[in-house]
């Protein structure tokens, strides 16, 4: 048997969460954002009431790497904008 | 000239530009390029035109890249670029373990063998490969080849090749829903029928055929069954071994993956032969040589892995959003047909057909929403698309219809837009057409005897 890992605990959960929110704002493409909000926002609302140790464990570890994959492609993408999608509300 | 400057981005001063065609061209660049500038770390206030460029609905000519994709596809356009080749240093090791794990998750996707994935530049290669490669290689004794009217452009391309070349091409019509006939394709088999190629999903009506039902045919006839998935896979659950599929194509931009890369599932148990088409160093399986482009490859396998788990999701919301647009667009616009099977066939792609309306002509009119009346391949021309006039449809029909095409990043309000214009410009054009007016005072137009001139 492997070192157990530690279970997650509810406040960094939700911190990852507010933390995927937010990155996924970070892409310059209206579609990429919108989607990108929408499938962290579903995945959370599908998973929030796992119980499941183990799968808690791995649905951390697929957030964080996302996490990450945000953070990199929103920045990319915010270099290479271009016009605003004529369904963008003027802002 | 204190004019010129405006619109520029930066406030440098274009003096030199005298001439006035100079100066429009300087001015519309301006307008349109927007590239980071080398000092703003990321912070540059981009000045972006608010509301200006079309949406996309096109997903059936190729779809954006995937973040998550491009993501992968990094590390092997920058530090990572060794040839999968090299077996002398670690360059090599690491690109090849990433292409047997890119190989890995194709096959994945349509459950498969790793070993039976090859990869090409796209889905036309693949196809090109699949059918002349096979019926090729069993030239000696079977010289029968079985496709529909209705494939993309480069099957048909290549079986008129191979007619060139002596082989017998049999085109299967299809039934009006754009389905095919299988007591048709089983009567159509002869002993001397090699390969049988049926596309899954149509690329300009979305029609999905029964390809379990074909696959069965073409085993119990012992004859090699070849489907063009490109529109299909990852977007509608397929399996080689359930739906007896000996040969695949498969093309990475239509599943949010990169340009240039596709794949060909080519069986090994049983035994499915091809010759290759070009001569080389032997890599994949001696198929196709050429060194295999690490990076786009691992973008095809990443956009296959994404595919398969995002698979269900996608699939609720694209079904979703292709009822909201077809009822929006049915409920304030009478006389539209939607071409095609209203059953089988694929949600993402809706081909619409709006009677009394020349579709270029709506196709001009909708320049927010970058559209098309059909295939890529074709609609540069005026033509009336051949797999519309293939179902039986009119000429004025098949004029007049436009394919909508839904995907993982369509939005609601995207749809909703669409229908909006949609409707504005239907009701405009008809408003001018004379033959609207004459439909609305109850005249046939089929009774009309036009006088030629």
């Amino acid at each position: 048997m492997a070192t157990k890992q530690a279970l997650p605990n509810r406040t960094y959960i939700l911190h990852l969460y507010r933390s995927l929110l937010r990155a996924s704002q970070k892409f310059s493409s209206y579609n990429f954002r919108d989607y990108a909000y929408r499938r962290i926002r579903d995945s959370y609302h599908v998973n929030k009431n796992e119980t499941d140790s183990d799968k808690i464990i791995q649905l951390v570890g697929k957030a964080e790497r996302e996490l990450g994959v945000l953070k990199r492609q929103g920045y990319l993408n915010s270099l290479y904008s271009v016009d605003r999608l004529v369904v963008e509300e003027k802002n | 000239m204190p004019t010129l400057t405006v619109g520029l981005l930066n406030k440098k001063r274009f003096t030199s530009a005298t001439n006035p065609d100079k100066a429009a061209a300087v001015e519309t660049i301006t307008q349109t390029l927007v590239s980071p500038s080398p000092v703003s770390l990321g912070f540059e206030e981009t000045e972006v035109k608010k509301g200006s460029r079309p949406i996309y609905l096109d997903m059936q000519a190729t779809t954006p890249t995937d973040p998550r994709v491009l993501d992968a596809m990094m590390p092997y356009l920058t530090q990572q670029y060794g040839n999968p080749h090299s077996r002398t240093h670690a360059y090599g090791w690491e690109a090849e373990k990433a292409i047997d794990m890119a190989r890995q998750h194709v096959a994945n996707l349509i459950g498969a063998d790793a070993k039976d994935i090859i990869f090409t530049s796209g889905a036309t290669e693949s196809n090109n490969l699949g059918i002349k490669g096979v019926a090729r290689f069993y030239k000696a004794k079977k010289k029968h080849i079985i496709t529909t009217i209705i494939e993309h452009k480069c099957v048909l391309d290549s079986c008129r090749v191979l007619s060139e070349e002596g082989f017998d091409v049999t085109y299967l019509p299809v039934q009006k829903s754009g389905l095919i006939d299988l007591n048709q394709l089983a009567e159509t088999i002869r002993p001397d029928t090699s390969i049988v190629s049926i596309m899954t999903v149509n690329n300009e009506i979305g029609v999905i055929q029964p390809i379990e039902e074909i696959g069965k045919i073409c085993r119990s006839k012992k004859v090699f069954f070849h489907t063009d998935a490109a529109q299909a896979v990852g977007k509608i659950p397929l399996d080689v071994n359930k739906m007896n599929i000996d040969l695949m194509s498969i093309s990475g931009h239509k599943i949010y993956g990169p340009k240039g890369i596709g794949a060909l599932y080519c069986r090994r148990k049983p035994r499915v032969r091809v010759e290759a088409l070009q001569s080389g160093g032997g890599q994949e399986r001696g198929l196709r040589s050429g060194t295999v482009p690490t990076p786009i490859v691992v973008g095809l396998g990443e956009a296959c892995r994404i595919s398969k788990e995002e698979m269900q999701y996608d699939a609720n919301r694209i079904d979703r959003l292709s009822k909201r647009l077809i009822d929006g667009i049915t409920s304030k616009v009478n006389h539209v047909v939607r071409n095609g099977d209203p059953n089988a066939t694929y949600p993402g792609c809706v081909n619409l057909s709006f009677a009394y309306v020349e579709g270029e002509s709506l196709l001009m009119a909708l320049k927010d929403i970058a559209l098309s009346s059909g295939s890529a391949c074709t609609s540069a021309s005026l033509e009336p698309s051949y797999v519309l006039r293939a179902l039986g449809a009119d000429d004025d029909m098949a004029h007049s219809s436009i394919r909508f095409g839904i995907g993982r990043f369509t939005t609601e309000r995207e749809v909703d837009f669409v229908v909006d214009r949609v409707v504005n410009h239907v009701d405009r054009l008809r408003e001018m057409s004379p033959l609207w007016e004459m439909v609305q005072e109850g005249i046939d137009l089929k009774s009309i005897n036009w006088s030629q001139h």
